[in-house]
Protein backbone atom coordinates (compact mmCIF):
# COMPACT_ATOMS: atom_id res chain seq x y z
CA UNK A 1 0.00 0.00 0.00
CA UNK A 2 1.21 3.42 -1.23
CA UNK A 3 2.12 6.16 1.71
CA UNK A 4 -0.23 9.04 2.14
CA UNK A 5 1.44 12.32 3.17
CA UNK A 6 0.37 15.07 5.29
CA UNK A 7 1.79 17.65 3.33
CA UNK A 8 1.99 21.75 3.25
CA UNK A 9 -0.84 23.37 5.76
CA UNK A 10 -1.99 26.37 7.29
CA UNK A 11 -4.23 27.64 10.74
CA UNK A 12 -6.21 30.28 10.57
CA UNK A 13 -6.62 31.11 13.95
CA UNK A 14 -6.58 33.87 16.96
CA UNK A 15 -2.74 33.18 17.38
CA UNK A 16 -2.29 33.85 13.94
CA UNK A 17 -3.16 33.39 10.03
CA UNK A 18 -0.26 30.82 8.75
CA UNK A 19 0.84 27.87 10.65
CA UNK A 20 4.37 29.67 11.53
CA UNK A 21 2.77 32.27 13.61
CA UNK A 22 0.73 29.16 15.24
CA UNK A 23 3.54 27.29 16.37
CA UNK A 24 5.23 30.30 17.43
CA UNK A 25 2.33 30.76 20.01
CA UNK A 26 2.32 27.38 21.00
CA UNK A 27 5.97 27.21 21.80
CA UNK A 28 6.03 30.00 23.97
CA UNK A 29 2.82 29.00 25.90
CA UNK A 30 0.66 31.93 24.32
CA UNK A 31 -3.38 31.37 24.50
CA UNK A 32 -5.92 32.75 21.95
CA UNK A 33 -8.56 32.74 25.33
CA UNK A 34 -9.92 35.68 26.78
CA UNK A 35 -12.60 36.66 28.42
CA UNK A 36 -15.88 37.55 26.69
CA UNK A 37 -18.65 38.90 27.91
CA UNK A 38 -22.15 37.16 27.12
CA UNK A 39 -25.46 37.76 28.93
CA UNK A 40 -25.75 34.03 28.88
CA UNK A 41 -23.37 33.39 31.67
CA UNK A 42 -24.17 33.97 35.64
CA UNK A 43 -20.46 35.06 35.52
CA UNK A 44 -20.95 37.62 33.27
CA UNK A 45 -19.02 36.14 30.13
CA UNK A 46 -16.57 33.19 28.98
CA UNK A 47 -13.20 32.85 28.30
CA UNK A 48 -13.26 31.86 24.23
CA UNK A 49 -11.00 31.77 21.29
CA UNK A 50 -12.13 34.36 18.64
CA UNK A 51 -10.69 35.75 15.91
CA UNK A 52 -10.81 39.59 15.76
CA UNK A 53 -13.19 40.40 12.39
CA UNK A 54 -11.38 43.72 11.85
CA UNK A 55 -7.79 41.25 11.68
CA UNK A 56 -9.69 38.58 9.47
CA UNK A 57 -11.22 40.94 7.23
CA UNK A 58 -7.91 43.10 6.79
CA UNK A 59 -6.27 40.18 6.08
CA UNK A 60 -8.40 38.54 4.02
CA UNK A 61 -8.91 41.71 1.88
CA UNK A 62 -5.64 40.74 0.10
CA UNK A 63 -7.81 38.04 -1.83
CA UNK A 64 -10.59 38.79 -1.67
CA UNK A 65 -13.94 41.13 -0.48
CA UNK A 66 -15.02 40.67 2.80
CA UNK A 67 -18.16 41.74 2.21
CA UNK A 68 -19.22 38.97 0.14
CA UNK A 69 -17.89 36.33 2.47
CA UNK A 70 -19.39 35.37 5.77
CA UNK A 71 -16.63 35.45 9.04
CA UNK A 72 -16.37 31.65 9.08
CA UNK A 73 -15.53 31.48 4.66
CA UNK A 74 -13.20 34.19 5.19
CA UNK A 75 -11.48 32.17 7.38
CA UNK A 76 -11.40 28.96 5.63
CA UNK A 77 -10.87 30.30 2.14
CA UNK A 78 -7.72 32.12 3.95
CA UNK A 79 -6.66 28.81 5.21
CA UNK A 80 -7.12 26.78 1.80
CA UNK A 81 -5.38 29.92 -0.05
CA UNK A 82 -2.37 29.45 2.27
CA UNK A 83 -2.02 26.18 1.27
CA UNK A 84 -2.90 26.65 -2.91
CA UNK A 85 0.22 29.56 -3.17
CA UNK A 86 2.54 27.11 -1.40
CA UNK A 87 2.02 24.65 -4.24
CA UNK A 88 1.68 26.44 -7.63
CA UNK A 89 1.65 23.25 -8.69
CA UNK A 90 -1.40 21.79 -7.55
CA UNK A 91 -4.25 20.17 -10.15
CA UNK A 92 -7.23 22.16 -9.21
CA UNK A 93 -9.23 19.52 -11.98
CA UNK A 94 -7.85 16.73 -10.40
CA UNK A 95 -7.79 17.75 -6.71
CA UNK A 96 -10.61 16.57 -4.50
CA UNK A 97 -11.78 19.27 -1.89
CA UNK A 98 -12.88 17.56 1.28
CA UNK A 99 -14.56 20.68 3.71
CA UNK A 100 -15.19 19.72 7.45
CA UNK A 101 -17.25 21.82 9.43
CA UNK A 102 -19.79 20.73 12.47
CA UNK A 103 -22.08 24.10 12.44
CA UNK A 104 -20.57 25.70 9.42
CA UNK A 105 -22.33 29.54 9.21
CA UNK A 106 -25.16 28.17 11.71
CA UNK A 107 -24.75 32.53 12.62
CA UNK A 108 -26.71 33.24 9.75
CA UNK A 109 -29.65 31.21 11.10
CA UNK A 110 -30.77 33.84 13.37
CA UNK A 111 -29.58 36.96 11.41
CA UNK A 112 -28.90 35.87 7.86
CA UNK A 113 -26.89 38.93 7.37
CA UNK A 114 -27.12 40.30 3.55
CA UNK A 115 -26.68 36.68 2.46
CA UNK A 116 -29.20 34.26 0.79
CA UNK A 117 -31.19 32.23 3.37
CA UNK A 118 -29.42 28.87 1.89
CA UNK A 119 -25.75 29.84 3.14
CA UNK A 120 -25.94 28.57 6.31
CA UNK A 121 -26.34 24.94 4.23
CA UNK A 122 -22.78 23.08 4.24
CA UNK A 123 -23.25 22.81 0.87
CA UNK A 124 -23.57 26.40 0.18
CA UNK A 125 -20.46 26.72 2.04
CA UNK A 126 -18.39 23.58 -0.30
CA UNK A 127 -19.59 25.45 -2.98
CA UNK A 128 -18.00 28.91 -2.11
CA UNK A 129 -14.79 27.52 -1.54
CA UNK A 130 -15.26 25.51 -4.84
CA UNK A 131 -16.16 28.44 -6.81
CA UNK A 132 -13.45 30.98 -5.04
CA UNK A 133 -10.81 28.65 -6.50
CA UNK A 134 -11.94 26.93 -9.47
CA UNK A 135 -12.11 23.70 -8.27
CA UNK A 136 -12.96 20.77 -11.24
CA UNK A 137 -14.77 18.42 -8.72
CA UNK A 138 -17.72 18.43 -6.47
CA UNK A 139 -16.23 18.76 -3.07
CA UNK A 140 -16.98 16.43 -0.22
CA UNK A 141 -18.32 17.56 3.01
CA UNK A 142 -17.82 15.80 6.33
CA UNK A 143 -20.29 16.51 9.48
CA UNK A 144 -19.24 14.13 12.25
CA UNK A 145 -19.05 16.00 15.41
CA UNK A 146 -15.89 16.97 16.91
CA UNK A 147 -14.02 14.97 14.96
CA UNK A 148 -14.70 16.24 11.42
CA UNK A 149 -11.50 17.48 10.80
CA UNK A 150 -9.27 14.49 11.77
CA UNK A 151 -11.94 12.23 9.80
CA UNK A 152 -11.48 14.22 6.58
CA UNK A 153 -7.92 13.82 6.50
CA UNK A 154 -8.35 9.78 7.19
CA UNK A 155 -11.46 10.08 4.19
CA UNK A 156 -8.57 11.33 1.92
CA UNK A 157 -6.30 9.16 2.97
CA UNK A 158 -8.35 5.92 2.09
CA UNK A 159 -9.73 7.78 -0.86
CA UNK A 160 -6.41 8.38 -2.59
CA UNK A 161 -4.71 4.85 -1.17
CA UNK A 162 -7.56 3.29 -3.20
CA UNK A 163 -6.80 4.96 -6.38
CA UNK A 164 -9.88 7.43 -6.42
CA UNK A 165 -8.09 10.77 -6.36
CA UNK A 166 -4.98 11.67 -6.49
CA UNK A 167 -5.01 14.36 -4.13
CA UNK A 168 -6.83 16.01 -1.82
CA UNK A 169 -7.12 19.56 0.35
CA UNK A 170 -8.79 19.07 3.10
CA UNK A 171 -10.05 22.21 4.62
CA UNK A 172 -11.63 22.68 8.26
CA UNK A 173 -13.74 25.66 10.32
CA UNK A 174 -15.87 26.30 12.60
CA UNK A 175 -16.95 29.63 14.68
CA UNK A 176 -18.10 30.68 18.36
CA UNK A 177 -21.53 31.12 18.23
CA UNK A 178 -24.12 32.00 20.51
CA UNK A 179 -26.10 28.39 19.20
CA UNK A 180 -23.23 26.35 20.66
CA UNK A 181 -22.49 28.41 23.67
CA UNK A 182 -26.39 28.57 24.45
CA UNK A 183 -25.72 24.46 24.17
CA UNK A 184 -22.60 23.84 25.92
CA UNK A 185 -23.85 25.83 28.74
CA UNK A 186 -27.18 23.87 29.61
CA UNK A 187 -25.24 20.83 29.20
CA UNK A 188 -22.93 23.41 32.16
CA UNK A 189 -19.70 22.20 30.02
CA UNK A 190 -18.58 25.65 29.94
CA UNK A 191 -15.67 26.47 32.14
CA UNK A 192 -15.70 29.96 33.85
CA UNK A 193 -12.18 30.40 33.43
CA UNK A 194 -8.96 29.12 30.80
CA UNK A 195 -9.41 25.27 30.84
CA UNK A 196 -7.09 22.89 32.58
CA UNK A 197 -6.56 19.72 30.50
CA UNK A 198 -6.51 16.73 32.77
CA UNK A 199 -6.01 18.50 35.87
CA UNK A 200 -7.28 17.69 38.91
CA UNK A 201 -9.59 21.33 39.28
CA UNK A 202 -10.73 21.17 35.64
CA UNK A 203 -14.37 22.15 35.19
CA UNK A 204 -15.38 22.37 31.42
CA UNK A 205 -14.37 23.52 28.01
CA UNK A 206 -13.85 27.04 26.19
CA UNK A 207 -15.14 27.58 22.50
CA UNK A 208 -12.83 28.63 20.23
CA UNK A 209 -12.62 29.51 16.75
CA UNK A 210 -10.59 28.40 13.99
CA UNK A 211 -10.25 27.01 10.33
CA UNK A 212 -7.08 24.79 8.97
CA UNK A 213 -6.23 24.15 5.66
CA UNK A 214 -3.73 20.80 4.58
CA UNK A 215 -2.77 19.17 1.47
CA UNK A 216 -2.61 15.30 1.25
CA UNK A 217 -1.28 13.43 -1.63
CA UNK A 218 1.17 10.32 -2.40
CA UNK A 219 4.55 12.84 -3.20
CA UNK A 220 7.47 12.28 -1.12
CA UNK A 221 9.24 15.10 -2.89
CA UNK A 222 10.68 16.64 0.68
CA UNK A 223 13.97 15.35 2.44
CA UNK A 224 11.60 14.15 5.79
CA UNK A 225 8.02 13.46 5.43
CA UNK A 226 5.27 13.08 7.46
CA UNK A 227 2.71 9.61 6.32
CA UNK A 228 -0.72 8.85 7.93
CA UNK A 229 0.11 4.88 8.03
CA UNK A 230 -3.33 4.10 10.05
CA UNK A 231 -6.44 5.29 10.92
CA UNK A 232 -9.93 4.01 12.64
CA UNK A 233 -12.97 5.51 14.09
CA UNK A 234 -15.09 3.23 16.39
CA UNK A 235 -18.44 4.35 18.07
CA UNK A 236 -18.71 3.89 21.52
CA UNK A 237 -22.35 2.15 20.81
CA UNK A 238 -23.41 3.51 24.91
CA UNK A 239 -24.73 7.47 24.95
CA UNK A 240 -25.07 10.00 22.62
CA UNK A 241 -23.72 12.98 24.62
CA UNK A 242 -21.64 11.47 27.49
CA UNK A 243 -18.01 9.55 26.99
CA UNK A 244 -18.12 5.56 27.80
CA UNK A 245 -16.75 4.76 31.21
CA UNK A 246 -14.84 2.61 29.88
CA UNK A 247 -13.46 4.40 27.11
CA UNK A 248 -14.32 1.39 24.71
CA UNK A 249 -14.61 3.09 21.06
CA UNK A 250 -11.48 5.25 21.54
CA UNK A 251 -9.71 2.55 22.61
CA UNK A 252 -11.16 -0.10 19.92
CA UNK A 253 -10.32 3.12 17.52
CA UNK A 254 -6.60 3.24 18.95
CA UNK A 255 -5.86 -0.56 18.44
CA UNK A 256 -7.37 -0.59 14.90
CA UNK A 257 -5.02 2.44 13.54
CA UNK A 258 -2.14 0.84 15.81
CA UNK A 259 -3.00 -2.68 13.84
CA UNK A 260 -2.58 -0.90 9.88
CA UNK A 261 0.05 0.70 11.12
CA UNK A 262 1.79 -2.42 12.23
CA UNK A 263 3.17 -0.83 15.56
CA UNK A 264 2.76 -1.40 19.42
CA UNK A 265 1.60 0.90 21.48
CA UNK A 266 5.25 1.33 23.12
CA UNK A 267 6.48 2.31 19.91
CA UNK A 268 4.43 5.90 20.21
CA UNK A 269 7.06 8.36 21.24
CA UNK A 270 3.85 11.42 21.49
CA UNK A 271 0.48 11.34 21.89
CA UNK A 272 -1.77 14.45 21.11
CA UNK A 273 -4.98 14.00 22.87
CA UNK A 274 -8.36 15.76 22.69
CA UNK A 275 -8.55 16.69 26.84
CA UNK A 276 -11.20 19.26 26.36
CA UNK A 277 -11.20 19.51 30.17
CA UNK A 278 -14.87 18.40 30.72
CA UNK A 279 -14.63 15.56 33.89
CA UNK A 280 -15.78 12.99 31.88
CA UNK A 281 -13.95 13.24 28.22
CA UNK A 282 -10.56 14.06 30.13
CA UNK A 283 -11.29 10.30 32.37
CA UNK A 284 -12.38 8.63 29.73
CA UNK A 285 -9.22 9.28 27.67
CA UNK A 286 -7.32 8.07 30.38
CA UNK A 287 -9.00 5.00 30.62
CA UNK A 288 -8.44 4.35 27.06
CA UNK A 289 -4.87 5.31 27.01
CA UNK A 290 -3.91 2.95 30.13
CA UNK A 291 -6.12 -0.09 28.65
CA UNK A 292 -3.62 0.69 25.24
CA UNK A 293 -0.41 0.44 27.25
CA UNK A 294 0.40 4.53 26.11
CA UNK A 295 0.21 5.85 29.60
CA UNK A 296 4.05 6.09 29.51
CA UNK A 297 3.96 8.31 26.14
CA UNK A 298 3.65 11.94 26.70
CA UNK A 299 0.30 13.29 25.78
CA UNK A 300 -0.76 17.29 25.34
CA UNK A 301 -4.14 18.85 24.74
CA UNK A 302 -4.03 22.05 22.81
CA UNK A 303 -7.57 23.10 23.88
CA UNK A 304 -6.14 25.64 26.93
CA UNK A 305 -3.88 27.25 23.49
CA UNK A 306 -7.24 27.60 21.31
CA UNK A 307 -10.31 26.62 23.27
CA UNK A 308 -12.30 23.40 21.28
CA UNK A 309 -12.57 24.75 18.03
CA UNK A 310 -15.47 21.99 16.91
CA UNK A 311 -14.93 20.81 13.55
CA UNK A 312 -11.42 22.14 13.07
CA UNK A 313 -9.79 20.99 16.11
CA UNK A 314 -8.65 17.70 15.21
CA UNK A 315 -7.44 18.99 11.57
CA UNK A 316 -5.19 21.60 14.48
CA UNK A 317 -4.37 19.33 16.36
CA UNK A 318 -3.01 16.92 13.44
CA UNK A 319 -0.92 19.51 11.72
CA UNK A 320 0.23 20.46 14.90
CA UNK A 321 1.54 17.04 15.87
CA UNK A 322 3.13 17.04 12.15
CA UNK A 323 5.07 19.75 13.13
CA UNK A 324 6.10 18.00 16.54
CA UNK A 325 7.27 15.16 14.15
CA UNK A 326 9.69 17.04 11.68
CA UNK A 327 10.62 19.78 14.17
CA UNK A 328 11.67 16.74 16.92
CA UNK A 329 9.80 19.11 19.66
CA UNK A 330 7.17 18.07 22.44
CA UNK A 331 4.68 21.01 23.28
CA UNK A 332 4.05 21.41 26.52
CA UNK A 333 -0.05 21.05 27.91
CA UNK A 334 -1.06 24.77 28.64
CA UNK A 335 -2.57 25.25 32.41
CA UNK A 336 -1.72 21.89 33.42
CA UNK A 337 -1.60 21.40 37.20
CA UNK A 338 -2.04 18.53 39.02
CA UNK A 339 -3.56 15.69 37.48
CA UNK A 340 -6.73 15.01 37.89
CA UNK A 341 -7.84 11.80 36.01
CA UNK A 342 -8.40 8.30 37.85
CA UNK A 343 -5.49 6.69 35.45
CA UNK A 344 -1.74 7.40 35.09
CA UNK A 345 -0.72 9.22 31.69
CA UNK A 346 2.72 11.49 31.18
CA UNK A 347 1.14 15.11 30.58
CA UNK A 348 3.86 17.19 28.87
CA UNK A 349 4.83 20.21 31.57
CA UNK A 350 7.99 21.56 29.99
CA UNK A 351 8.92 22.00 26.10
CA UNK A 352 11.25 19.30 25.06
CA UNK A 353 13.32 18.57 22.33
CA UNK A 354 13.79 14.35 21.60
CA UNK A 355 13.97 12.53 18.21
CA UNK A 356 10.37 11.16 17.34
CA UNK A 357 9.07 9.25 14.71
CA UNK A 358 5.79 8.14 15.31
CA UNK A 359 3.52 10.13 16.67
CA UNK A 360 -0.83 9.18 17.62
CA UNK A 361 -3.45 11.77 17.44
CA UNK A 362 -7.00 11.22 18.91
CA UNK A 363 -10.20 12.73 18.94
CA UNK A 364 -13.90 12.19 20.50
CA UNK A 365 -16.93 13.69 19.69
CA UNK A 366 -21.08 13.84 20.40
CA UNK A 367 -22.82 11.12 19.00
CA UNK A 368 -20.13 8.58 20.72
CA UNK A 369 -17.58 8.90 18.01
CA UNK A 370 -13.74 8.76 18.32
CA UNK A 371 -10.81 8.58 16.04
CA UNK A 372 -7.18 7.69 16.36
CA UNK A 373 -4.57 8.29 13.80
CA UNK A 374 -0.72 7.34 13.66
CA UNK A 375 1.57 9.60 11.76
CA UNK A 376 5.24 8.30 10.78
CA UNK A 377 8.24 10.45 9.90
CA UNK A 378 9.82 9.49 6.71
CA UNK A 379 13.08 9.93 5.86
CA UNK A 380 14.24 9.95 2.14
CA UNK A 381 17.52 8.37 0.96
CA UNK B 1 -9.51 -14.65 0.86
CA UNK B 2 -8.55 -11.09 -0.02
CA UNK B 3 -12.04 -9.56 0.44
CA UNK B 4 -11.75 -6.72 -1.91
CA UNK B 5 -11.97 -9.23 -4.76
CA UNK B 6 -14.80 -11.05 -3.15
CA UNK B 7 -18.44 -9.97 -4.98
CA UNK B 8 -20.44 -7.98 -2.66
CA UNK B 9 -24.22 -7.11 -2.54
CA UNK B 10 -27.08 -4.73 -1.47
CA UNK B 11 -28.35 -7.40 0.24
CA UNK B 12 -31.53 -5.46 1.38
CA UNK B 13 -32.93 -1.38 1.13
CA UNK B 14 -35.26 0.13 2.85
CA UNK B 15 -37.40 3.49 1.59
CA UNK B 16 -39.45 5.96 3.71
CA UNK B 17 -41.13 8.05 1.98
CA UNK B 18 -44.43 9.82 1.95
CA UNK B 19 -45.71 8.13 4.67
CA UNK B 20 -44.69 4.81 3.67
CA UNK B 21 -42.32 1.69 4.47
CA UNK B 22 -40.86 0.00 1.58
CA UNK B 23 -38.24 -3.25 2.44
CA UNK B 24 -36.43 -4.28 -0.71
CA UNK B 25 -39.86 -2.64 -3.11
CA UNK B 26 -42.39 -4.28 -1.02
CA UNK B 27 -44.61 -2.26 0.82
CA UNK B 28 -44.33 -2.77 4.79
CA UNK B 29 -46.41 0.02 6.00
CA UNK B 30 -48.66 3.04 4.59
CA UNK B 31 -50.47 5.69 6.23
CA UNK B 32 -52.13 8.66 4.53
CA UNK B 33 -49.79 11.07 2.74
CA UNK B 34 -51.77 13.93 4.86
CA UNK B 35 -50.50 12.19 7.75
CA UNK B 36 -47.71 15.07 10.09
CA UNK B 37 -44.47 13.58 10.29
CA UNK B 38 -44.76 13.03 14.06
CA UNK B 39 -47.79 11.25 13.89
CA UNK B 40 -46.10 8.78 11.08
CA UNK B 41 -43.57 8.50 13.28
CA UNK B 42 -45.72 7.63 16.30
CA UNK B 43 -47.82 5.71 14.50
CA UNK B 44 -45.15 3.44 12.77
CA UNK B 45 -43.19 3.12 15.90
CA UNK B 46 -46.51 1.48 17.61
CA UNK B 47 -47.15 -0.43 14.15
CA UNK B 48 -43.40 -2.09 14.24
CA UNK B 49 -43.88 -3.08 17.38
CA UNK B 50 -40.28 -1.78 18.38
CA UNK B 51 -40.33 -1.58 21.44
CA UNK B 52 -37.45 0.99 22.44
CA UNK B 53 -38.58 3.49 24.86
CA UNK B 54 -35.27 5.23 23.97
CA UNK B 55 -36.93 6.61 20.75
CA UNK B 56 -39.15 8.89 22.01
CA UNK B 57 -36.50 10.80 23.47
CA UNK B 58 -35.19 11.48 19.88
CA UNK B 59 -35.31 13.97 17.55
CA UNK B 60 -37.47 13.45 13.89
CA UNK B 61 -33.99 12.77 12.28
CA UNK B 62 -32.93 10.11 14.66
CA UNK B 63 -36.28 8.45 14.63
CA UNK B 64 -36.77 8.23 10.95
CA UNK B 65 -33.17 6.33 11.25
CA UNK B 66 -34.05 4.33 13.96
CA UNK B 67 -37.37 3.23 11.94
CA UNK B 68 -35.32 2.77 8.65
CA UNK B 69 -32.83 0.89 10.43
CA UNK B 70 -35.54 -1.62 12.36
CA UNK B 71 -36.92 -2.60 9.11
CA UNK B 72 -33.64 -2.83 7.20
CA UNK B 73 -31.78 -5.32 9.87
CA UNK B 74 -34.97 -7.46 11.04
CA UNK B 75 -34.70 -10.87 11.33
CA UNK B 76 -30.49 -10.07 10.16
CA UNK B 77 -27.56 -11.19 11.97
CA UNK B 78 -25.97 -7.50 12.43
CA UNK B 79 -22.23 -8.14 12.15
CA UNK B 80 -20.63 -6.29 14.56
CA UNK B 81 -18.49 -4.72 12.14
CA UNK B 82 -20.94 -3.52 10.04
CA UNK B 83 -19.95 0.34 9.50
CA UNK B 84 -22.38 3.16 9.14
CA UNK B 85 -22.28 5.81 6.35
CA UNK B 86 -24.98 8.46 5.71
CA UNK B 87 -25.26 11.72 3.89
CA UNK B 88 -28.12 14.22 3.95
CA UNK B 89 -28.40 17.78 2.23
CA UNK B 90 -30.01 19.55 5.16
CA UNK B 91 -27.30 18.40 8.03
CA UNK B 92 -29.43 18.27 11.68
CA UNK B 93 -31.46 22.09 10.22
CA UNK B 94 -34.56 20.36 11.35
CA UNK B 95 -33.44 20.24 15.24
CA UNK B 96 -30.81 23.36 14.90
CA UNK B 97 -34.65 25.34 14.29
CA UNK B 98 -36.11 23.84 17.58
CA UNK B 99 -33.00 24.71 19.48
CA UNK B 100 -32.49 28.51 17.63
CA UNK B 101 -35.77 29.03 18.87
CA UNK B 102 -35.63 27.86 22.37
CA UNK B 103 -32.54 30.09 22.53
CA UNK B 104 -34.83 32.81 23.44
CA UNK B 105 -36.27 31.34 26.53
CA UNK B 106 -34.47 28.13 28.46
CA UNK B 107 -32.31 26.18 26.25
CA UNK B 108 -32.49 22.28 26.71
CA UNK B 109 -29.59 20.12 26.55
CA UNK B 110 -31.67 16.98 25.32
CA UNK B 111 -32.72 19.36 22.13
CA UNK B 112 -29.29 20.29 21.62
CA UNK B 113 -27.45 16.89 21.77
CA UNK B 114 -29.13 16.31 18.55
CA UNK B 115 -27.84 19.65 16.75
CA UNK B 116 -25.33 17.31 14.28
CA UNK B 117 -26.30 14.95 11.57
CA UNK B 118 -23.63 12.27 12.71
CA UNK B 119 -26.34 11.76 16.14
CA UNK B 120 -28.56 9.62 14.44
CA UNK B 121 -25.38 7.08 13.30
CA UNK B 122 -24.55 7.04 17.44
CA UNK B 123 -28.32 5.98 17.84
CA UNK B 124 -28.20 3.23 15.62
CA UNK B 125 -24.56 2.06 17.29
CA UNK B 126 -26.43 2.21 20.43
CA UNK B 127 -29.66 0.03 19.43
CA UNK B 128 -27.16 -2.24 17.86
CA UNK B 129 -24.24 -2.68 19.80
CA UNK B 130 -22.03 -1.53 17.12
CA UNK B 131 -18.69 -0.32 17.77
CA UNK B 132 -18.00 0.44 14.24
CA UNK B 133 -16.58 3.08 11.45
CA UNK B 134 -19.36 5.97 11.03
CA UNK B 135 -19.02 8.94 8.61
CA UNK B 136 -21.47 11.40 7.92
CA UNK B 137 -21.29 13.29 4.75
CA UNK B 138 -23.24 16.09 4.02
CA UNK B 139 -24.59 16.58 -0.56
CA UNK B 140 -26.87 18.54 -1.97
CA UNK B 141 -28.60 15.32 -3.63
CA UNK B 142 -28.58 11.72 -3.48
CA UNK B 143 -24.54 10.51 -4.44
CA UNK B 144 -24.76 6.94 -4.84
CA UNK B 145 -20.97 7.33 -6.21
CA UNK B 146 -20.06 8.78 -2.79
CA UNK B 147 -21.74 6.45 -1.00
CA UNK B 148 -20.35 3.27 -2.98
CA UNK B 149 -16.65 4.60 -3.32
CA UNK B 150 -16.50 5.33 0.56
CA UNK B 151 -18.95 1.63 1.47
CA UNK B 152 -15.91 -0.22 -0.86
CA UNK B 153 -12.92 1.53 0.39
CA UNK B 154 -14.05 0.66 4.32
CA UNK B 155 -14.72 -3.18 2.79
CA UNK B 156 -11.51 -3.53 0.52
CA UNK B 157 -8.92 -2.10 3.67
CA UNK B 158 -11.10 -4.79 5.87
CA UNK B 159 -12.46 -1.86 8.24
CA UNK B 160 -15.64 -3.17 7.70
CA UNK B 161 -17.34 -6.62 7.04
CA UNK B 162 -20.37 -5.04 5.80
CA UNK B 163 -22.35 -0.78 5.63
CA UNK B 164 -25.46 0.26 5.62
CA UNK B 165 -24.94 3.46 3.85
CA UNK B 166 -27.43 5.68 2.34
CA UNK B 167 -29.80 9.22 2.08
CA UNK B 168 -31.46 10.90 5.52
CA UNK B 169 -33.17 13.69 4.59
CA UNK B 170 -35.35 15.73 6.81
CA UNK B 171 -36.06 19.50 5.79
CA UNK B 172 -39.33 21.77 6.55
CA UNK B 173 -41.02 17.96 8.10
CA UNK B 174 -40.51 16.57 4.24
CA UNK B 175 -38.23 13.82 4.26
CA UNK B 176 -36.64 11.32 2.73
CA UNK B 177 -35.10 8.19 3.92
CA UNK B 178 -32.88 5.24 1.89
CA UNK B 179 -30.53 3.05 3.68
CA UNK B 180 -29.04 -0.33 2.17
CA UNK B 181 -27.24 -3.24 3.71
CA UNK B 182 -23.81 -3.87 1.67
CA UNK B 183 -22.73 -7.02 2.84
CA UNK B 184 -21.11 -10.74 0.48
CA UNK B 185 -24.63 -12.00 0.56
CA UNK B 186 -27.29 -11.11 -1.66
CA UNK B 187 -28.48 -10.97 -4.92
CA UNK B 188 -28.14 -7.98 -6.50
CA UNK B 189 -24.57 -6.36 -7.60
CA UNK B 190 -23.53 -3.14 -5.17
CA UNK B 191 -22.24 -0.92 -7.62
CA UNK B 192 -23.25 2.77 -8.44
CA UNK B 193 -25.38 2.02 -11.16
CA UNK B 194 -27.59 -0.41 -8.94
CA UNK B 195 -27.40 1.85 -5.71
CA UNK B 196 -28.96 4.55 -7.59
CA UNK B 197 -31.56 2.25 -9.97
CA UNK B 198 -32.48 1.25 -5.89
CA UNK B 199 -32.63 4.97 -4.82
CA UNK B 200 -34.69 6.19 -7.60
CA UNK B 201 -37.31 3.14 -7.34
CA UNK B 202 -40.91 4.63 -7.19
CA UNK B 203 -39.24 8.04 -6.46
CA UNK B 204 -40.26 9.47 -10.05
Amino acid sequence: MKNIFLQQDAIVSPLGFTTSENLQAVKEQKSGLKFYENPRAATGGYYSGIIDPELLAAEFSRIGNPIHFTKLEQMMLLAAHRVIQDNPQIDLEKTILIVSSTKGNIDLLDDPQNFPEDRLNLNSLAQVIKSFFGFGKQPIIVSNACISGGLAVTIAKRFIQAGKFDSALVVAGDLVTDFVISGFQSFQALSNAPCKPFSKNRNGINLGEAAAAILINSKNNAKVNIALIGDATANDANHISGPSRTGEGLFKSIQSALKEANLSATQIEYLSAHGTATVFNDEMEAIAFNRAGLAQVPVNSYKAIYGHTLGASALIETILTKHSLLNNELYPSLNFEELGVSQPIKVIEKFEERELQFALKTASGFGGCNLAMVLKKIENG
Amino acid sequence: MDRSKAPYYITKSVHIRQNSILLNGNSVLSFPSKMELHQFLKVTYKDLELNYPKYHKMDSLCKLGILATCVLLKDQKVDLETALVLSNASSSLDIDRKHQHAMAGIVSPAIFVYTLPNIVLGEISIKYGLQSENAFFIEDKFNSELLTNYSEVLIASKKASSVVCGWIELKNDEYDVFLCLISSKGEVPFSKETLEELYRFKNE
